[in-house]
């Protein structure tokens, strides 16, 4: 530090006779890449204090009981369960209403829809559905799916509130994917005699799959952490059965531990942590089936 | 070229049926949960009494002790946070005597319950506080007829930090004096000879029944102090009276309970003296006026269902040893005995 502050009021004496001011703007440079450095390296270290405060907490009751026992008054007994299939059912049947549904409107918007006022009104709804608090999400699919189409409080009510939810992000993403694809790419299909429908499946889709899927898993790895949207449509949080289908009631992992953290007992905080790992390692494994298919199938043109 | 496409269909079927494949990685879940996929339908249909007898001679010989035969169907229930725990433990317990019968408890809050209360969806509402006549009115006019039981006790507990050697007990003036707004600002200011330090308030969120109850009771409806700090989440209660020297804090007696070491409790005036909370003192009545009580509101058509009625009656006779279990305190054996006489007299017997 001494000797970088002696180097800064040389070069200020100097600044006149040096008009390229080189180690100024060198020092300046030197200055900005420690604050950045800085700020990646504050995120990652909160990463891992996170990640290692988890693991002291929660490893000594991550044991298979916790997967294969559901929720109890005794943290010792207590597993998730019930949340653990909840979540996967959820996700399981999220994933491709959300996927048809998202990638339909971005092969609309991007591919058949003429520029006009009414698409752009569509486009800048979309854009501001992806800022709407989830708990609003939740509102929706109470009163539309829960009361209107009297779902219930069940698996499917929760799946198709959580794909309005995440539907923006999906459509966003589905967009970018389809318009990387080379113009020139779909000229030489229409050359050829093939239709729009022709060139979007046997063109434009098969190039732009890879970043579709990866905006839809990352999407869904949003959807797996939700609470609020769940607790409106009234997912249940002690529940000693499983699913057995769509109109089953249900709970998932984010409410149960949820409801752990905020017990007064120690030993519900633990398994909470516990419930955490097993929350991380699913959404861990979703990024990297992202990451995977990202850099087997990405094409650059 | 065409090894890729497949690659990527393949990549693509991975995904759309990644969720059940994790399913499928659980062996025992997955076919537990078909197998009695064939109870499923009856289950839903045995809201009418008639088809019990149907699901004992299909639900198997598990239940030898029944007299009312093998119980199945579902009890719909959901409300606050603060019952949560004794409906969890007694949904335990309950599953463990009949299997068929499906007990799940949501944790809406006591509004919110309530809410889906008045729209029918619910069976049994938990609440923290007493239904408000809004409420009570709503529910008329939807027509839905309903009695309020009483569960447990809370016992609604001041603390201050352990540093804190001045504080040996607050009558129900000088708390009302510390919280309202506008009150006391220094702790000299409540009693003379206390220091001349400012108070660090810690309060439940204004959402939670235990903010409402403390604001029935000690408040009285004036606001609170704007420079106490407030968290819908107990634990960071305890955690910032903990640090705080000049701190205090109220919350459920199960977080006292819990933090015993670490916490001072504030025994509390009541005209007879200082009481502090305890077991006793909060089930005879005499830790008063922060003694509250625990709800849960019952539809009465409900009732007809066979389910619902054992599972209330369950309820009402475990509830005493269950709340003590989790944190709670019991209601004497008398308040249980008018529960018993309320249910019997809805329930039509």
């Amino acid at each position: 530090m001494k000797a970088a502050r002696q180097e800064t009021t040389i070069t200020t004496e100097e600044r006149l006779q040096e008009p390229a001011n080189l180690s100024v703007r060198e020092w300046k440079n030197k200055i900005f890449k420690g604050i950045f450095t800085a700020a990646a390296g504050f995120s990652l270290l909160m990463l891992i204090v996170l990640i290692l405060r988890i693991f002291t907490q929660g490893i000594g009751y991550l044991d298979w009981n916790l997967i294969t026992s559901f929720a109890s008054r005794n943290p010792s007994d207590a597993g998730i369960l019930a949340a653990f299939v909840g979540t996967i059912w959820l996700m399981a049947v999220t994933a491709p209403i959300s996927f048809i549904l998202g990638v339909g409107t971005a092969i609309y918007l991007e591919e058949y829809a003429n520029k006009n006022r009414f698409t752009s009104l569509i486009q800048t709804n979309i854009s501001n559905l992806a800022g709407v608090p989830s708990v609003v999400f939740g509102l929706l699919g109470l009163t539309l799916f829960v009361r209107e189409l009297a779902m219930g409080r069940s698996i499917i009510a929760g799946a198709l509130t959580m794909s309005l939810l995440i539907l923006p992000i999906i459509v966003v993403a589905s967009q970018e994917a389809i318009r990387s694809v080379p113009t020139n790419l779909k000229e030489a299909s229409y050359a050829m005699g093939a239709t729009n429908w022709q060139t979007i499946y046997r063109v434009v889709l098969p190039a732009a799959l890879p970043g579709i899927l990866t905006g839809n898993i990352l999407a869904l790895s949003r959807a797996i952490g939700e609470t609020a949207p769940l607790i409106m449509i009234g997912a249940l949080t002690y529940i000693a059965f499983l699913p057995e289908n769509l109109l089953s009631q249900f709970t998932v992992m984010p409410i149960q531990i949820f409801n752990w953290t905020s017990r007064p007992q120690e030993e519900f905080h633990l398994v909470a942590a516990a419930g955490i790992i097993v929350l991380l390692a699913m959404l861990l494994l979703m990024n990297s089936i992202a990451v995977w298919i990202r850099n087997k199938f990405q094409r650059r043109f | 070229m065409s090894m890729k496409k497949v690659w990527l269909l393949l990549a693509l079927a991975a995904v759309m049926v990644f969720a059940a494949a994790c399913g499928e990685g659980e062996p025992e879940d997955s076919e537990g949960s078909e197998d009695t996929g064939g109870t499923e339908e009856t289950e839903e249909e045995t809201s009418g009494d008639g088809s019990a007898e149907e699901s004992s001679s299909e639900g198997g010989s598990e239940e030898a002790s029944g007299e009312e035969g093998e119980l199945s169907g579902e009890v719909a229930i959901d409300g606050s946070s603060t019952v949560f725990p004794i409906m969890e433990a007694v949904s335990e317990e309950y599953t463990q005597e009949h299997p068929d019968v499906q007990a799940p408890v949501g944790v809406s809050g006591s509004g919110g319950g309530f809410e889906k209360f008045i729209a029918g969806e619910t069976d049994l509402s938990n609440a923290s506080r007493e239904m408000n006549e809004e409420e009570a009115a709503a529910l008329e006019e939807n027509g839905i007829e309903f009695f309020e039981m009483p569960l447990a006790y809370d016992g609604l507990s001041v603390v201050v930090s352990q540093q804190n050697d001045f504080v040996d007990h607050l009558t129900v003036e000088e708390l009302k004096q510390i919280w309202v707004d506008g009150g006391a600002e220094t702790w000299s200011d409540v009693r003379d000879e206390w220091p001349d330090e400012p108070i660090d308030r810690y309060a439940p969120g204004t959402d939670s029944g235990t903010f409402d109850y403390f604001n029935e009771v000690i408040l009285e409806d004036e606001d609170i102090n704007r420079n106490a700090q407030m968290s819908e989440d107990d634990n960071v209660l305890v955690t910032g009276v903990q640090g705080s020297p000049n701190g205090i804090a109220f919350f459920g007696y199960a977080y006292y309970a819990e933090n015993q070491d670490s916490l001072k409790i504030v025994p509390i005036d009541n005209g007879d003296g200082p009481v502090e909370p305890s077991e006793e003192t909060i089930n005879d009545g005499s830790y008063a006026p922060l003694s509250r009580p625990l709800f849960t509101y019952v539809k009465k058509e409900s009732l007809q269902e066979p389910q619902v009625l054992d599972y209330v009656k369950f309820l009402n006779e475990n509830a005493g040893d269950m709340a003590l279990e989790v944190g709670y305190v019991n209601l004497t054996e008398e308040e249980y005995d008018e529960n018993m006489e309320k249910i019997e007299e809805a329930a039509g017997e």
